[in-house]
């Protein structure tokens, strides 16, 4: 059935009609991989011999220390200040003593500033409780409340939850999507949030309806997660106007835009905003987080990590105190002696971790372990051959066969303009699917930064 | 323990699996069947032709990157293909020098001087066919009829021709099925045509095994179906029609589909990846327009076999659908062409 799209017309970015159906056009299906950890329950962790908090653990500005060196501490105290709106703050994940405030290493080779907290010899569970946020409290109430207990996407972009549920002046949220796809392979995160936190999810949307005003409330899960859809259809309150959808396994179905597409039918225009369809997407461990920590007024100290690949021996999902450091982390459970890849996050969309000295952060879903044996190996790349793969995975339906020749020609200008360059999200299912080996999203996240800065350096003419 | 320097990459961390020399491997295990029957039906001598055209695509490719100074490239076997196909389209007596040529030629003028593999707008074997038939009309016309008997102990003396020299004419007076339909209008049995069990090109003969070397890649997601259904179902009708027209002017859908080339063709040289449209919408355009033109050909034009000109004019427009036919991109209204 064709659903009509055109909704508040004025807007400069209309909405787009498209063919309702339960999925979006295109995508891959990598082997999931997830029957290892899907049925462990979360474990809590074991605190660290030294927990090293970087500041810098969500997008915009980092967080300010607001502890000293030397300063003793208690499991849920604030030691770090958000730094204006687009910034949260951090929050003791133990009770211990700050030792150092000093540069560390994140993951993509950067340093930030970090606080090192030595945890107490006998360091309990119990968190220190702040002024509660009551249910009844207004939109901006809560909305700072989840700036104040340091909350961002759990899901691994780590954006500012606050600030996506802000909603626009003249905007209106007709759909709280609640993302519970996870459809990255070998991650079974937000699964067992499913299963074992319902009741914190459900709190949890009643604060985020509360403060986006939306009529409906989607969650979206896999058809690999069906208990789990099961069971929070059957635990819905009757009060909450919530729908369960489940849809076909298909990645990156996860993907804010593609995740609107496949339970709306709604696109998300180009360059524009999931509110420009009236949706407001927020990850399932996300909502989770907030209904456990605004009732009691605290601020985030952990979270829940899978920890799988050929390279681990003991294979979980962990609830680990943030800022637990990696090496500490794999030595835990028990990596292989010849490790040589480790990814935070999935396989498809996951960053290579340089060096294992960098922390567990609020955006580390998962940790995934190759040893050398597993490593695929960097076959040969060899010409495209035009087989038209990657046309048939891009979720956007762009050509990556043309815009990787234009990339390795250094056309970038002509890639922005004429094939949608910008449009990317870089899921990275084209170069998943490229017989030829050859690096396409790599090619477009170069070409993609490179389009940004020329057209920062020059103001455009029609503007 | 976990002091080892890591592997970093940038993401995707994982691949499919199936790499194009896995790819062009399936297609020439596809091809197979048909150089064992080609053998089989007409003998020892297909065979030598077959292995002159393979040797030489080959030998042309390794040359040409070691002349060029870079790694050979025989490895990805996209050369043999372009052999076997060269090999399979040509007629069961066709002098080996002259085989020797256009597996040069395919290679080096098909593929090479475009830049290799990818980036040839052509199907190089047709390219190296196409010089043949120009070059050497009456040999590439001179059949051989099927099933004949010492196929396996007579050597002909057309097929080891000294270069140059007039080939001795042996084989023939069987003219193929087109032939016969175009200059005398006769038709074969659509029966034996499917099985093969007629006179023609090497490997043009049995459109059985060709359909089972198409359905075997198609299973394995190696070849787009949407080529040889969009060719096949667009000869099929346009020569249904005309058939329904007058019956004894046009010839049945079915002879149209069986006869010459034209399975051959739609099934494996149409769905060279590298000369073939992207989206599905264009490969269908692409699979039309090829059907069009091999009825156009076959029934008006004045050669009796049109597919490899209809496939080279097919491969010349396909850049071209793929700047016109651009699906809409996620999230605008429609794509400016």
């Amino acid at each position: 059935m064709w659903i009509n799209g055109s909704r508040e017309g004025k807007n400069s970015t209309e909405a787009v009609l498209t063919f309702a159906s339960n999925t979006f056009k295109h995508g891959v299906h990598p082997p999931e991989n997830k029957d290892e950890t899907n049925k462990l329950p979360i474990r809590q962790f074991p605190f660290a011999p030294v927990i090293i908090l970087p500041m810098t653990q969500h997008i915009g500005k980092p967080a300010v220390p607001v502890v000293r060196e030397g300063q003793e501490v208690a499991r849920g105290q604030l030691v770090a200040k958000a730094d204006g709106y687009m910034s949260v703050p951090m929050h003791a994940p133990v009770s211990g003593t700050v030792r150092k405030i000093t540069n560390v290493p994140l993951i993509g080779g950067l340093v930030s500033t970090g606080i090192f907290i030595e945890p107490f010899p006998f360091s309990g569970q119990e968190v220190l409780e702040g002024e509660p946020i009551s249910l009844h409290a207004s939109p901006e109430k809560i909305l700072q409340g989840i700036q104040d207990a340091g909350i961002v996407g759990l899901g691994g972009a780590a954006f500012p939850t606050h600030v996506k549920l802000k909603i626009p002046e003249g905007k209106n949220c007709e759909y709280l999507i609640i993302n519970g796809i996870e459809c990255e392979p070998y991650l079974t995160t937000d699964h067992r949030v499913m299963l074992e936190q319902s009741d914190d999810i459900f709190i949890g949307i009643r604060y985020l309806l509360k403060a986006t005003s939306a009529k409906k409330v989607l969650i979206g899960i896999e058809a690999n997660k069906q208990d789990a859809a099961d069971l929070l259809s059957s635990k819905t309150p009757i009060d909450l106007p919530i729908q369960v959808k489940v849809v076909p396994v298909k990645y990156p179905q996860g993907a804010e835009k593609m995740l609107i597409t496949a339970l709306t039918g709604f696109e998300v225009p180009s360059g524009g905003l999931p509110i420009d369809v009236g949706a407001v997407v927020v990850n399932v461990a996300t909502t989770a987080e907030i209904g456990r920590l605004l009732p009691h007024g605290r601020g985030i100290q952990e979270r829940v990590v899978t920890i799988t690949g050929p390279g681990i021996k003991k294979k979980g999902n962990n609830l680990i105190p943030i800022g637990t450091p990696l090496r500490y982390v794999l030595e835990q459970v028990g990596a292989v002696e010849n490790i040589s890849e480790v990814y935070m996050g999935g396989p498809m969309m996951g960053v290579s971790a340089s060096n294992l000295d960098i922390s567990i952060t609020k955006g580390t879903s998962g940790i995934v372990v190759f040893g050398d044996d597993n490593l695929k190996k960097i076959d040969k790349i060899y010409p495209c051959i035009k087989c038209g793969a990657c046309v048939d995975a891009c979720p956007i339906s762009l050509n990556p066969s043309r815009l990787g020749i234009l990339a390795k020609n250094e056309a970038y200008d002509l890639m922005a303009e004429q094939y949608h360059l910008l449009d990317c999200f870089e899921c990275g299912s084209c170069s998943y699917v490229c017989p030829s080996n050859i690096p396409l999203v790599q090619y477009f996240r170069l070409a993609k930064g490179i389009v940004r800065k020329r057209k920062a350096a020059k103001p455009t003419v029609h503007a | 323990m976990l002091s080892k320097t890591l592997h970093i990459s940038s993401s995707p961390h994982i691949n499919k699996g199936i790499s194009t020399d896995t790819i062009m491997r399936n297609v020439v295990y596809a091809l197979l069947p048909m150089v064992v029957f080609a053998v089989y039906a007409f003998g020892t001598n297909a065979l030598f032709v077959i292995l002159a055209s393979l040797v030489a695509c080959v030998g042309t490719e390794h040359l040409l990157c070691v002349w060029s100074g870079k790694p050979s490239t025989i490895s990805d076997g996209s050369a043999v293909i372009t052999g076997l196909l060269l090999g399979l389209t040509l007629p069961p007596i066709f002098p080996i020098w002259m085989t020797i040529i256009g597996g040069i030629l395919s290679i080096a003028l098909g593929k090479f001087v475009f830049g290799g593999l990818g980036s040839n707008p052509f199907n190089p074997a047709l390219v190296g066919r196409a010089f043949l038939q120009a070059a050497f009309p009456v040999a590439i016309t001179t059949w051989y009829p099927a099933f004949s008997e010492g196929r396996f102990t007579n050597f002909s003396g057309s097929v080891f021709a000294f270069p140059f020299s007039t080939p001795i004419v042996d084989g023939i007076t069987g003219a193929t099925p087109l032939s016969a339909f175009k200059f005398d209008k006769v038709t074969a049995d659509s029966m034996d045509l499917a099985l093969g069990l007629v006179s023609g090109s090497i490997g043009e003969t049995s459109a059985l095994l060709i359909a089972l070397g198409g359905i075997y890649l198609i299973t394995r997601k190696m070849m787009n179906w949407r080529i040889p259904v969009s060719i096949l179902g667009t000869v099929f009708v346009l020569s249904g029609i005309l058939f329904l027209i007058d019956p004894k002017l046009y010839p049945s859908p079915f002879f149209m589909l069986f006869s010459g080339g034209l399975m051959l063709g739609a099934m494996f040289m149409a769905t060279d990846m590298v000369g073939s449209p992207i989206t599905p919408l264009g490969v269908v355009i692409y699979g039309v327009f090829i059907g069009l033109l091999v009825v156009v050909i076959r029934i008006w034009g004045g050669l009796p076999e049109g597919v490899m000109y209809a496939i080279l004019l097919g491969n010349a427009l396909s850049p071209q659908i793929d700047n016109l036919i651009r699906p809409r991109i996620y999230g605008t209204k429609k794509t400016k062409p």
